[in-house]
């Protein structure tokens, strides 16, 4: 390598370490500003007010602000466990089958759902439930959000599968291991980072959610941000931001948690 | 108040599945009100409203007299809160859709005639506000709360309020001292109404003369309007991004609030008029405890409450007799409360009918 090459090589790293330095301050200042703003004794957003834990006691105080806090955490749980379960067996489905003529038709009709606008989507299971005569509620937000999260799960679910390896599952059934324990022994532990992955997207879908949860709400089932948009005719207090710093250190823990697991999948497949 | 175009696709493909004639629907229209007596309740009470726009004592005090519970449910736009009562799955008691809503909810046969004789403190109601043109007997609706549309400025720009005009947007001279520090409502009847009101038509003109005249009045100041927006012009004013901002009432004051900016920006009424909105308290067909909505209207029609929800939330209350409790802050700020001559100058947006495409290709051809 000549000295000159090296002097590249050495400028071209330090702008990627630069570029990833700015990223990661694109990513986190505004969260930084939120965070901030949410222990400030001030109203106003950009000046700072002295410490205060102000805005947690009046968030913990308002009823249908911490209601839809509730009601967002349990939908979220819940269609995010249902929602892994079924798409990671969509996933495996679709892909034992691959060798089928039809296997084209099941991976449009799975993809569909990602590539429709969230409002087809709501309208649609606006209308479905109303046509089987369903009331509005918690569970049909629930159902909502499973629906439209099955397909994210399957669809991240199946990239990992498509890389493994089909002799594992071969020499698993070689030495006698039933298919039950093929698949927890073999399969599974192999393709938990993409069930992982597929379970967190679910649920950072699901807390998102505004337009369809919108439209298949009922009576007190509310959601944090189909509350937050209905904030229009007063203006986003501090509130919200000490809302938005509870749900972000949640996240946070869970994303450490799956990260956890991730690793010591690795590790023991390294051993 | 805000309208958002793909909800309007929404609504429009709810309507055409035709959902509303389902099993839900209780039989509103043909059987005018129910029979209640005042303060009688048949239930527990289904709110639908926005978010923080009701005053929880209110909500608790209500409990306690009527000794029945009241579940809230909150949505963004009026267009979603239709979608919903459209399809019928929810049985909400009790709407506040805003005046152009309420037009809409009538003509599709969603809201049920109130029991006038159910309501003992309609008397209360002040007279502006018994025959809005949305609603013109006041049988199906009763306002909630009100405010209106203007532009909020600097002082730096606009040092004699008084003198506010539509002209610091329309007049190319006027306006050259604050182009490209100008901000107009993504939203055809407010910003064509303003463009109709400037030119001394009236803002719910039908005429398409006169609405072709505004488009091109609004295409003319378009290189001056910094950008057509209906989400964040009170941030973007008190940033110093615009010097004349146009929007609704209540998100500036609670801007200037939060900022403690209210000595270098004001808001007010341009000398040539501006928009009424008023939000209303409907009963819509999916209502179950029919009585009970009875009651809470009534509720919010009592002096002391109307008053109460007006000290919390600081828009205007269309309630004569809650003056007397209203905080005088709030009372004597001319911008929530307008002087009488400003008063005679507001025009609420009605339905026009045939002519909602003109305005809408109108502005959209006039924004390109």
């Amino acid at each position: 390598m000549t000295g000159e090459e090296a002097t590249t090589r050495g400028w071209v790293n330090r702008a990627l370490a630069l570029n990833g330095w700015v990223v990661f301050l694109f990513l986190y200042a505004p969260i930084a500003v939120l965070v901030l703003f949410s222990f400030s004794a001030d109203r106003n957003v950009g000046s700072w007010g002295g410490f205060s834990m102000e805005w947690y006691q009046r968030m913990l105080a308002n009823d249908p602000l911490m209601r839809s806090l509730r009601n967002s955490l349990l939908v979220a749980l819940l269609s995010t466990l249902v929602s892994t379960v079924l798409g990671t067996a969509a996933a495996i489905a679709l892909e034992r089958y691959r060798r089928w003529a039809t296997r084209g038709v099941f991976d449009a009709l799975l993809y569909l759902p990602v590539i429709i606008p969230d409002v087809t989507m709501a309208v649609m299971l606006l209308m479905w439930f109303t046509t089987i005569g369903w009331s509005l509620s918690l569970t049909t937000i629930v159902l909502s959000h499973i629906a439209f999260n099955i397909s994210f799960v399957a669809i991240v679910v199946r990239a990992r599968l498509a890389n493994m390896d089909p002799s594992l599952e071969e020499a698993a059934a070689d030495l006698y291991a039933g298919r039950w324990r093929t698949f927890r022994r073999v399969t599974l532990p192999v393709i938990m980072p993409g069930v992982l992955g597929g379970a967190l997207l679910a649920l950072t879908l699901s807390l998102d959610d505004v337009v369809v949860t919108s439209l298949v709400q009922g009576p007190g089932s509310t959601t944090l941000p189909v509350f937050v948009f209905g904030l229009i005719k007063r203006d986003v207090t501090p509130e919200i931001n000490a809302v938005s710093t509870v749900m972000l250190a949640a996240s946070m823990v869970l994303v450490m948690v799956s990260l956890g697991f991730q690793r010591r999948g690795d590790s023991e497949r390294v051993r | 108040m805000k309208r958002a175009p793909w909800l309007l696709a929404l609504m429009l493909m709810v309507a055409g599945c035709g959902l509303s004639d389902g099993d839900n629907a209780a039989d509103g229209g043909d059987s005018p009100g129910a029979e209640c007596e005042p303060g009688q309740v048949d239930g527990d009470l289904n709110l639908y409203n926005w978010s923080e726009y009701m005053d929880p004592e209110l909500i608790a005090g209500f409990e306690q007299e009527a000794g029945v519970d009241v579940t809230e449910t909150f949505y963004d736009s009026n267009e979603t809160m239709l979608a919903q009562i459209e399809a019928g799955g929810a049985a909400y008691d009790l709407v506040v859709p805003s005046d152009y809503m309420v037009e809409t909810m009538i003509d599709a046969d969603l809201l049920i005639p109130l029991n006038r004789d159910a309501l003992s403190n309609l008397a209360n109601l002040d007279p502006d506000f018994t025959a809005p043109p949305f609603d013109p007997d006041g049988a199906y609706s009763v306002a909630y709360q009100w405010g209106t549309t203007g532009l909020g400025f600097s002082y730096d720009v606009v040092p004699d309020p008084t003198q506010l005009s539509w002209g610091l947007i329309f007049d190319p001279e006027m306006g050259a001292a604050v182009a490209g520090r100008v901000q107009m409502l993504n939203d055809e009847r407010e910003t064509l109404g303003a463009a109709l009101k400037y030119l001394g038509y009236s803002l719910n003109s039908t005429e398409p003369d006169e609405i072709n005249e505004a488009a091109e009045l609004v295409r003319e100041a378009k290189d001056r309007i910094a950008t057509f927006d209906s989400d964040a012009y009170d941030d973007l004013l008190i940033q110093g991004e615009t010097m004349v901002a146009h929007g609704y009432s209540g998100n500036f004051f609670t801007a200037f609030e939060a900022a403690d900016a209210w000595d270098s920006f004001g808001y007010g009424i341009p000398i040539e008029g501006g928009t009424a909105w008023v939000d209303n308290m409907a009963i819509p067909t999916t209502a179950q405890n029919v009585c009970t909505a009875h009651a809470f209207i009534d509720y919010l029609l009592d002096a002391e409450n109307g008053a109460a929800l007006t000290n919390f939330n600081f828009y205007a209350s269309p309630n004569a007799a809650a003056e007397e409790f209203i905080l005088a802050e709030i009372l004597e700020d001319p911008a929530i409360y307008p002087p009488p001559d400003v008063m005679d100058k507001l025009e609420f947006i009605a339905g026009v009918g045939e002519a909602s495409t003109l305005y809408a290709d109108a502005f959209v051809e006039a924004k390109s």
